[in-house]
């Protein structure tokens, strides 16, 4: 068992690795080397080597999805904005190192003096950059604070679409796993290069932020990019077949980035991000059968195909019927209710993760999915989507969502005399 | 007047003798052959039937309770599958039990306090057995469940009137005790209950399942109140909306004839809200009764698989020893946590109190999940 594990995985890293060769991201991982060390990077291919951190749209969006993730949200623990400026500032020249694969700190994990720590907590030595993409969000209580406060004078550049999420049916949310004034997603081919990184950039925040949450995620459950393939959530169902990809450029136009007009112009080429944790109750969804499996999620299991029709690409036929009259795609599967027709064509490009988080003290795995979704406005997109399923999926029955977050994440950091934030508080 | 065709236990003679033989073959002032109604004789300790060798054929038993506590009388053929019942007989009162009993063995039970497996003897009925057809089998699963769901919503309306009534009339402390007993009975045949998809909620919807602009109402609401407040002085309308709802979901249920794949796909349900609402305390988290709930939901499962029982002992009968093995450890398991005629509160058990619980509902889980497949060969 344990080798096809192996195998399958190392099929999905290296379809990743083809697109990212695609897209021209492969830079000589070599001469990046962390800590100077000879590294074997270039026989691991493109999914060892870096993805550039400087252009119009921040990286780790549409960024063909890598395997691991480590998210975190912070809370701003100083009232002092130059502080928060500066950390903004020093964490983005942290983030354009670590994203090519060196240390977090110029001086690095053992370039400094003997008698100071490290400005580089070492674990990454050795590794390459792994793709590495760090991606910025700002939540709504870094604008106005919970008693509705203007914190940091930014009250009045809060975009409209930067609205709180409503209480969705069946929410269980647990809120010291919910919200954050800031969130940054790592994402990496490699765990431990996903982990240095959100550990560092806490580091670096010690006074100004506070860690508020984090979530590791081991397998991504959606693929961003044509070139990939669709991967299998923790339900052993193909998810992510009808993502926005990387490749629609229209769509992308049209559903994911913030275009001039939308709202304030520091989030123009940004794009908004709702994360959800959502356990999964595995235990009692394995006891379920294959045909209710099926007609819960409105797909085949095998092939991903929509019920009715015979591959994973063909679009679900919704008003198809069988033998006994019903429609061959059940009115509460999830397919039918998230599906754009459903929605006025509204479209999410998920690159959300699957989580095992030990166990609940239960004999129950505590494992789920790490829902992750980017779009222009979550008031026309998620909420209205999320609405739909929370009161009708039939898939509720297996599942709780514990964590919610919303984050407007700004456009990309142009050059090295840009930084996070910039356009924000400018 | 029931008119589903009897037949006969393909393996009779397989109950355990488990239960508790509170009268023995007394025949003293039972009535005779004459088919006149067999007494029985409840009380909070005992459980005297006249007359425990019959002929097969049509039966009436009349039930006296003179002990202090609510009974309830059962006549359970292998694996406690219900041939039939009369709840909710008050002290004081007769009620009368007509049922159709095919040659077998069987038990009567009295169960005083309306909880546990209650007092047992055993019921020989003579006469001659046909063989039956699988078929024949599964079609009489579909009416064996349907009678214990009716059953179960005449005790439903009852108890949720009295609760009702109590909360109208701002009785706390009645309407909190009569809150989990109402309950039992809706948890029973929840599977059933879910399936009219608009009324579940408005009855038994969680405070957090309610959307926003809509009005949480329904028992949790009520629960709530009694238990975090306790003024329930604004709650007549809410209570009377329950009866309405209750009283449609009754009609409907009644009506509703399952499947013995939905049956073998309701007892797997069952036992996923025992592992996804009750174990974690999320069922009844103002009032803590979540065990009672349990409790329900497993005899409910019970007695889906026991309609099924006379078709899976001719398709799957290692099958159906696991079920007895397994319903046996959960019985067990949860029987460490009764208090009185009830069920200690949520608050009160360990987390390894719960792990035991929740493994042993993963155990019976797992080969009941097996059923549905064994019922549709």
């Amino acid at each position: 068992m344990s080798g096809n594990q192996v195998s399958r995985r190392r099929a999905i890293t290296l379809a990743g690795a083809g697109v990212a060769g695609v897209a021209g991201v492969a830079v000589g991982a070599g001469a990046l080397a962390r800590g100077g060390g000879d590294r074997a990077a270039a026989d691991q291919g493109a999914a060892a080597g870096a993805v550039p951190f400087h252009g119009e749209h921040q990286a780790g969006i549409t960024t063909p999805a890598q395997d691991r993730l480590h998210f975190v949200a912070f809370d701003v623990v100083t009232k002092d904005r130059a502080r928060l400026v500066d950390l903004l500032q020093e964490w983005t020249a942290a983030a354009a190192r670590m994203t090519a694969g060196r240390d977090a700190g110029v001086l690095g994990a053992v370039g400094g003096v003997p008698e100071a720590p490290p400005d580089d907590t070492g674990e990454a030595l050795g590794l390459p950059p792994s793709q590495l993409t760090l991606t910025i969000g700002f939540g709504p209580t870094l604008f106005r604070d919970a008693q509705g406060k203007d914190r940091f004078g930014l009250a009045g550049r809060r975009p409209a679409a930067l609205a709180d999420l409503p209480h969705f049916a069946g929410d269980a949310l647990r809120p010291e796993l919910s919200g954050g004034d800031l969130c940054v997603q790592a994402c990496a081919n490699d765990p431990q290069v996903a982990v240095h990184a959100i550990r560092n950039l806490a580091r670096i925040g010690m006074g100004v932020v506070s860690v508020r949450w984090s979530q590791l995620g081991f397998g991504r459950t959606s693929s961003t990019s044509r070139g990939q393939a669709t991967p299998r959530n923790l339900f052993g169902f193909k998810d992510g077949t009808a993502n926005l990809k990387a490749e629609d450029a229209g769509l992308l136009r049209e559903q994911l980035w913030a275009q001039p007009g939308d709202g304030p112009d520091w989030m123009t080429g940004g794009s908004y991000l709702v994360t959800r944790k959502i356990r999964m109750l595995v235990e009692t969804w394995d006891r379920s059968s294959l045909v209710e499996q099926e007609q819960i999620v409105g797909r085949t299991k095998g092939s991903g195909a929509p019920l009715g029709r015979g591959d994973e690409f063909d679009e679900p036929d919704l008003a198809a019927k069988g033998d006994d009259g019903q429609p061959l795609i059940a009115e509460t599967a999830h397919v039918r209710l998230a599906h754009p027709s459903q929605h006025d064509g509204a479209r999410l490009l998920r690159r959300g993760y699957n989580f095992v988080d030990g166990s609940d003290g239960l004999g129950r795995l505590d494992a789920g999915l790490f829902f992750i979704a980017y779009q222009r406005d979550p008031r026309k997109q998620f909420v209205p989507i999320q609405t739909r399923l929370a009161r009708n999926d039939a898939m509720n029955e297996y599942l709780r969502h514990v964590s919610s977050g919303i984050f407007a994440c700004p456009p990309g950091v142009r050059d090295g005399g840009d930084h996070w934030g910039r356009s924000l508080f400018g | 007047m029931r008119t589903t065709r009897f037949l006969a236990l393909a393996a009779t003679g397989v109950l355990a003798t488990t239960g508790v033989a509170a009268c023995g073959g007394a025949e003293k002032d039972g009535a005779a052959g004459d088919g006149g109604p067999i007494t029985v004789k409840a009380n909070d300790t005992t459980c005297e039937v006249g007359r425990t060798d019959l002929p097969a054929g049509q039966t009436s038993f009349k039930v006296t309770n003179s002990g202090a506590k609510v009974t309830e009388f059962y006549i359970y053929a292998a694996g406690d599958r219900v041939m039939g019942e009369v709840e909710n007989i008050a002290p004081g009162l007769s009620r009368e039990l007509r049922v159709e009993l095919p040659a077998g063995t069987y038990e009567t039970a009295c169960k005083p306090g309306m909880i546990g497996k209650g007092i047992r003897g055993a019921l020989k009925v003579s006469g001659t057995a046909a063989t039956v057809a699988p078929d024949a089998a599964l079609a009489e699963a579909t009416a064996s469940y349907q009678r214990y769901v009716n059953s179960q919503t005449a005790a439903l309306l009852t108890k949720t009137e009295e609760f009702v009534a109590a909360v109208k009339a701002g009785d706390v402390a009645k309407a909190k005790a009569l809150y989990p007993v109402a309950r039992t009975y809706w948890e029973r045949i929840e599977p059933v209950a879910e399936s009219f998809g608009d009324l579940d909620p408005k009855i038994d919807g969680r405070e957090e399942v309610i959307e926003e602009g809509m009005e949480f109402t329904g028992f949790h609401r009520i629960e709530k109140d009694l238990w975090t407040t306790g003024d329930i002085s604004k709650d007549g309308p809410i209570a009377d909306q329950l009866l309405v709802d209750v009283k449609a979901i009754v009609a409907k249920a009644n009506a509703e004839k399952l499947t013995p794949l939905q049956l073998a796909n309701g007892a797997k349900a069952l036992l996923d809200e025992v592992a996804s609402g009750k174990i974690t305390g999320e069922e009844e988290r103002y009032s803590h009764t979540d065990l009672w709930d349990f409790n329900a939901n497993l005899e409910g499962s019970k007695a889906a698989i026991a309609s099924l029982r006379p078709a899976l002992e001719q398709r799957s009968p290692e099958l159906v020893a696991q079920l007895d093995k397994e319903f046996a450890n959960v019985e067990t398991a949860l029987g460490k946590h009764r208090d009185g005629d009830g069920w200690k509160l949520h608050t009160a058990l360990s987390k390894a109190d719960l792990k035991e619980l929740s493994d042993s509902i993963n155990a019976l889980a797992e080969p009941i999940s097996k059923v549905a497949a064994v019922v549709a060969r």
